[in-house]
């Protein structure tokens, strides 16, 4: 049914009503009748020993109900904070994980880190009792820097050298071959800054006890909570899984850094059967800065061995990644499986060698932030291909498209254990050159000259492995949990459809487009069809939202049991008209005899299973409710390329974004306005990264860059109107042919801004974020 | 965090060591001191009420007085503790020299200040940090000269 509401039309959001005039419903919202509230304590120091939490006069604080440290966690059985994907380092051996308490109990190791709870009547209480728990640090010198992290003092007990892991990925002789055979070899050495996440909702908690049923609720700011249930029920033995539901309802951005487990809802939900009374927290901002997972904070060396006539031979990558003080709930996979797999992009690199070491520091835990490893993988290649073009002489735009995988070449097996499905990567290119008018950037340089100003353009040509993932895939590398989704269809009596998905919105507007979805499939009205998530209770389990997977793989399993709807239907309409089952054929909400006249709609087929008359039962069951559950057989590849066309003031080093073009091929589109709203998101996040964005901690572990004084998040005058579009190769192996598109603003754009900005400059590196004064000084060559 | 100044005061030398190495006189120029005690030989206990930009809290201080050549310099060790808004810790070193002034003897005070913060006075308060330390100092000094006066 290509319908106004159907797979392809921009409808505007269910979720909007609420959303812009106040009535979403957060965390924060929530409110149980006796509830108390939770104040963490957290180090001031990046790295002591607790020598002892004197919590004496805190609990003597008008207003305390209680106060919590490590040890009462630990005499609890309480368990660690887990982190989920084993990585095996280049010797074969398993990445090495301290322990993590929910609160610390023998030392702190970042600024930030709780070492102490206070359960007070009212917010005020509990503030007033954390200013008076006394606690006896012994301070040591932390570890900050990440190039010699390795080297410094050991800051776990069992993690000799501060390494997590060393782990290589793709083949080292074919790639020192491939070097030894080039006519030109690029260098470049970058810093992929770090990044503070900042979602607009902080993260906050409610923990519930029921002490009749003894069960536990924890109403949480969570991308998974059936994750987060398995993870306290089975590891961190909060409760029994059966015991404890986990509801995440309207949450206000993610970008990764709700998806893992932290001390504070732990520790929320936990303590809440310990007072026997419901327990609230939500983060201030500035907790938000200090314990938050951040994102990002590689340090990079990459070559790329190149023919004369510009063909690639051979790429080397070596990488320091910083874990921060723990390894967080997914942290391990991200510079490993989601970037090294990541370096052949969208070309025919035939060797390519990954190496990354992945040290602990007393910083903030570091995992998943928006593309995940993606981004950090696209700025080494299309850092390296720009140096690369440069100093050979050869157009950017012409040396990416001699060594494009080509439309025939699918599915392509990269050198770094990935098969792309589809793609056509000159298609998107030459119509973001078309956009940007590249023939004109000439003139357009030249008028920028005369008036005093340097002009640039760059390119990125990015590709990103997303719609995770085939479970078979990631469980053989290491991951601790399938990766599939369920997807649920109830069909009402009266005929409107109620969804239930483990996808989890925070931001991507599943209400709407599996609504979309619903609607085209089995021809029911759009506001007829009811999105549910976000619940342990009302889904089975799933595994929730990130990696741009909920359409691709959510979606999927929606599908998958639409269609088993639609089976049941038929059986159903044929008992109703006396046909037979296979002759019974649907098509926009109406199931037809074939070549007949004869038909029932599906109003009338939804009432019938539920006010059955004459059902033959043993071959058909009463009601009209389905369930899949969907396991990709691949990832998906979204792939594209961004072009930005930068403006710079030499005198001032403030860099104007003049243009910016992305186009994107996502594969299929259900909504085409949601997914530019998704683009536009990312692509301010990734120009952030580029020009804004930088999370520094001084050479004591304090994090300076601890509010919104000193952390520049982009704003909207610092951005150009978007140009915004997509080119379309199906993708092979999910019902819908799509492939996601949360991410990819995220991923491409970083790379082409600084490709521009060095392009303007005429220099051949700039760090990141490129401030004005970073400018400034690499434009005078300091 | 390092910081240095200077100021001059109508006094004799002897007089102004005298006064810096009184726990009351210090109490009452320090603003926001709450209280300032001798705890021993050279060392003290104070509590400070101060607000460094968003920070605001009551901060418990140890001080010990090192090197002390009287009547002319000491070096201040100074530990700042101040709960959830984040620590201090620090030395100054302060010197006495003899100066003639139009009315008799004079002492010119310079003090140099070696320190770092942490916690949330790190977190927020880092860039303005160097600007409340020198407003403290010079409040000091406002209401240390006209001590000798009224006390």
């Amino acid at each position: 049914m290509a319908s106004e509401t159907g797979i392809g039309a921009s409808v505007k959001r269910k979720e909007d009503a609420r959303f812009i005039t106040g009535a979403g419903n957060y965390t924060d919202d929530i409110n149980a009748a006796g509830q108390t509230y939770a104040v963490f304590v957290r180090s001031p120091y990046a790295r002591a020993k607790i020598n002892g939490v004197d919590t004496a006069a805190a609990a003597a604080t008008d207003g305390v109900v209680a106060v919590f440290t490590g040890a009462d966690l630990a005499a609890d059985e309480i368990g660690d904070l887990p982190c989920g994907w084993l990585v095996k380092s280049k010797d074969g051996s398993d990445m090495v994980a301290p322990p993590h308490p929910p609160i610390a109990t023998q030392a702190v190791n970042y600024v930030g880190e709780p070492y102490a709870v206070v359960i007070g009547e009212t917010l005020e209480a509990a503030r007033n009792g954390a200013e008076a728990v006394d606690a006896d640090f012994e301070e040591l010198p932390a570890v900050v820097d990440l190039s010699t992290a390795a080297s410094a003092d050991q800051i776990h007990e069992s993690v000799p050298n501060n390494q997590a892991y060393d782990w290589e990925l793709g083949d080292k002789a074919a790639t020192d071959a491939a070097f030894d055979s080039a006519d030109h070899v690029a260098t470049v050495d970058i810093v992929n800054n770090r990044l503070i996440p900042n979602a607009i909702e902080p993260r906050a908690a409610l923990g519930e006890y029921d002490a009749a049923a003894g069960t536990y609720t924890l109403h949480t700011t969570s991308q998974n909570p059936h994750l987060e249930r398995l993870v306290l029920a089975a590891f961190v033995n909060v409760a029994p899984e059966a015991r404890l539901r986990v509801i995440s309802p309207d949450v206000g951005g993610g970008f990764g850094s709700k998806i893992f487990v932290y001390a504070e809802e732990t520790a929320v939900i936990w303590a809440a059967g310990k007072v026997r009374r419901p327990v609230k927290w939500r983060a201030e901002r500035s907790e938000s800065f200090l314990a938050d997972c951040h994102g990002r904070d590689h340090v990079t060396t990459a070559q790329l061995a190149l023919a004369q006539d510009g063909k690639f031979l051979g790429l080397r990558v070596k990488t320091k990644a910083n874990m921060g003080a723990y390894l967080s709930t997914f942290a391990s996979s991200v510079p490993t499986y989601l970037y090294g797999t990541l370096m052949a992009g969208q070309y025919t690199t035939p060797a390519i060698y990954v190496e990354v070491q992945s040290l602990y520091t007393n910083t903030a835990p570091v995992d998943a932030y928006r593309g995940a490893g993606r981004p950090e993988a696209t700025y080494v290649v299309e850092r390296c291909v720009e140096t690369a073009a440069r100093e050979m002489g050869i157009d950017p735009a012409e040396i990416r498209r001699r060594n494009f995988i080509q439309p025939g070449d699918f599915p392509y097996d990269t050198p770094v254990a990935l098969t792309y499905d589809t793609g056509d990567y000159e298609a998107s290119l030459d119509k973001a050159l078309e956009h940007i008018d590249y023939a004109g950037f000439g003139t357009r340089r030249a008028a920028s000259e005369s008036a005093g100003k340097k002009r640039g353009i760059g390119f990125s040509c990015y590709i990103e492995a997303c719609g995770l993932a085939p479970s078979q895939v990631a469980i053989s590398l290491g991951a601790g949990v399938g990766l599939f989704e369920v997807g649920e269809v109830r069909v009402d009596v009266t005929g409107s459809v109620t969804v239930v998905t483990g996808s989890h919105s925070h931001g991507q507007s599943h209400e709407t487009t599996f609504a979309q979805i619903i609607s085209d499939k089995l021809g029911v009205p759009f506001e007829n069809v009811t999105v549910l998530h976000g619940d342990t209770g009302r889904s089975d389990y799933a595994l929730g939202t990130y990696g741009s997977r909920s359409l691709a793989v959510g979606g999927s399993a929606i599908i998958k049991a639409t269609d088993k709807i639609i089976a049941k239907g038929k059986k159903i309409a044929a008992h109703m008209l006396e046909a037979e089952e296979d002759q019974m054929e649907f098509a926009d909400g109406t199931f037809t005899v074939a070549d007949s006249n004869q038909s029932i709609t599906f109003g009338e087929v939804a009432f019938s299973a539920y006010v059955p008359q004459n059902f033959p039962l043993e071959d058909l069951e009463p009601g009209l409710s389905e369930k899949a559950f969907y396991d990709p057989p691949n990832f998906t590849y979204p792939a594209g390329a961004h072009i930005c066309e930068v403006e710079v003031d030499p005198d001032t080093g403030v860099v104007d974004i003049v243009d910016f073009v992305a186009v994107d091929d996502f594969g299929h589109i259900v909504n085409p306005m949601i997914v530019e709203g998704q683009v536009h998101g990312g692509l301010a996040q990734g120009i952030g990264q580029a020009l804004f964005e930088h999370g520094v901690y001084d050479d004591t572990g304090q994090l300076v860059s601890g509010s919104y004084m000193d952390y520049t998040m982009p704003r909207a005058d610092d951005l150009p109107s978007f140009t915004v579009d997509t080119t379309v190769t199906p993708c092979t192996h999910n019902p819908l042919g799509v492939k996601g598109c949360g991410e990819a603003g995220a991923i491409g754009s970083t790379a082409a801004v600084m490709n521009a900005v060095t392009d303007a400059l005429g220099v051949a590196s700039v760090p990141m974020p490129a401030t004005p004064e970073t400018v400034w000084r690499a434009g005078r060559g300091e | 965090m390092e910081q240095a100044g200077e100021s001059r005061i109508g006094q004799p030398r002897d007089r102004v060591w005298r006064a810096l190495n009184d726990p009351e006189v210090l109490a009452r120029c320090l603003d926001g001191c709450k209280s300032m005690t001798a705890v021993g030989d050279g060392e003290y206990e104070a509590e400070v009420g101060a607000k460094v930009g968003p920070v605001k809290a009551t901060f418990k201080a140890a001080i010990s007085l090192n090197d002390v050549v009287e009547p002319e310099s000491y070096r201040l060790e100074v530990e700042v503790k101040g709960g959830a808004a984040g620590f201090a810790k620090g030395s100054a070193s302060v010197n006495l020299e003899e100066v003639a002034g139009d009315d008799g003897d004079e002492t010119l005070l310079t003090y140099r200040i070696n320190g770092n913060i942490g916690g949330k006075l790190a977190q927020i308060g880092s860039r303005l940090v160097d600007v409340a330390a020198r407003k403290m100092a010079a409040r000091f000094f406002e209401r240390f000269k006209v001590d000798f006066d009224t006390a």
